[in-house]
């Protein structure tokens, strides 16, 4: 058989690519799974880390998620637990932060620890170079952060990746998002310098000035349709 | 060196004939995943193991592609290896591959594995193909391994994630050179690597 032909040509390439295509659909059919439960591990992980729980060697993050996080549900701007069926867990923050602040889902997972009961609560927003995310846990008083996690797809080593370290994370303990006459603050994230008096602030990563601007304006956008809700937790811990 | 010479397609690249340093290709993705020396091996080892299988199924195939097509047969061969690499790591490694993330893809379009398939397994037998792709794997592994050990030595002070300087260093002033972690020094690094491999291999001199 002629292999130059036209014909010979066109009829290899497509069983190539059908015998390419069927090997690729049964990797993925057969691998799928294991995947999933990859990703949703790490999205557990990254949760439990803003309450400063973190996996021993050996300990199953999905055995510890289920002890630790006791409730999980969604909330309206109003602060009141959204009548859905839609379960927290799978909620695509990137996607919500993306809609009008009235329209979002908005989850909270419920973390019993040993300090307490927190609240934590997603954000999502911009760095440099894409998205960054992160989880915040609150105090039951709704006003004190208890802990921070933050992570990037693709900040620049060593400068705005930076904040997915302890050292910038461990900043936000204890720092109050609303000032001390009851208005949303959120925390700045500053230079040396330029720290202000009048709310919460945290110091900036140097060289990573565009990354930390990005966590600044995420605390912001993303806490603030939760103001209601952190207010009312607020006002059932001093009753 | 007295080698057999069956196993020459082997050894050769791993300094002779070394595809980053004497050749100079693939030279974007030792830029890209050397910051740390972990996803350098792992990117050295599937780099190793697209090589190997892609020069395989290109050697037995070699006498029915149509030449017109051959490059394309060559990138869908090589592009569905590596969508599997990366789905197998995915699975089992999935913290690898977020560092890596979209390096994986980009095995792709490197150029080492095109230039050996289309060099090296159009025109010989698989046994032969498979022992050139392990070679070149490595020849190329070896230069991200050294490139990544010294990024992330000086640029970060530790070792697949170790901390090696000790903390009096740092009290006494020691300092992390920032720029290592930058992609124009992987580089610099790798340009010194060839300085020294062609001042010990005169013959190599242009």
């Amino acid at each position: 058989m002629n292999r130059q032909s036209n014909t010979y040509t066109i009829i290899y390439s497509i069983v190539l690519v059908l015998v390419v295509g069927v090997v690729l659909s049964v990797v993925y059919q057969a691998l799928r799974p294991m995947q999933v439960e990859n990703i949703n591990n790490d999205t557990k992980r990254q949760i439990l880390a803003a309450a400063r729980i973190v996996p021993e060697n050996g300990e199953s993050i999905a055995e510890l998620f289920t002890q630790h996080i006791k409730d999980s549900y969604l909330v309206d701007m109003a602060g009141n637990k959204a009548d859905s069926s839609v379960d927290a867990f799978s909620v695509n923050v990137a996607a919500e932060s993306k809609k009008p602040a009235s329209e979002r889902l908005l989850p909270v997972f419920e973390c019993t620890t040993d300090n307490g009961l927190k609240y934590i609560i997603p954000v999502y927003g911009a760095g440099l170079w894409g998205p960054i995310w992160g989880y915040i846990a609150f105090d039951d008083n709704g006003d004190t952060i208890f802990g921070a996690y933050f992570a990037h797809q693709g900040e620049t080593p060593g400068l705005g990746a930076e904040i997915e370290k302890p050292a910038f994370r461990s900043q936000f303990d204890g720092k109050d998002v609303f000032s001390a006459n009851g208005d949303f603050t959120s925390v700045a994230v500053v230079k040396v310098g330029k720290e202000p008096q009048d709310k919460a602030w945290v110091h900036a990563v140097s060289g990573g000035t565009i990354t930390s601007q990005g966590v600044q304006k995420m605390l912001f956008d993303s806490l603030e349709p939760y103001t209601t809700f952190l207010k009312n937790l607020s006002s059932k811990a001093n009753q | 060196m007295n080698v057999n010479k069956s196993l020459l397609p082997l050894v050769n690249p791993l300094s002779k004939d070394n595809p980053v340093i004497v050749q100079v290709l693939g030279i974007c993705s030792a830029l890209a995943v050397t910051s740390k020396l972990e996803p350098a091996l792992v990117m050295a080892v599937s780099v190793t193991a697209v090589l190997a299988l892609a020069n395989v199924i290109i050697s037995l195939i070699r006498n029915t592609i149509p030449t017109s097509i051959r490059i394309i047969v060559q990138l869908v061969v090589v592009a569905a290896l590596v969508v599997i690499v990366d789905q197998v790591l995915k699975a089992y490694n999935y913290e690898v591959s977020k560092a890596l993330s979209v390096f994986i893809g980009l095995i792709i379009t490197n150029c080492i594995i095109m230039g050996r398939l289309e060099a090296f397994a159009m025109s010989n037998r698989p046994w032969q193909s498979f022992l050139d792709g392990v070679g070149n794997g490595i020849g190329y592994g070896i230069i991200l391994v050294i490139v990544g050990f010294f990024r992330e030595l000086l640029g970060s002070g530790t070792l697949l994630g170790f901390q090696v300087i000790p903390q009096w260093a740092y009290d006494h002033g020691y300092q992390n050179n920032g720029l290592m972690i930058l992609p124009p020094m992987a580089l610099i690094t790798v340009a010194c690597i060839i300085w020294v491999h062609r001042s010990r291999n005169k013959d190599l001199q242009e």
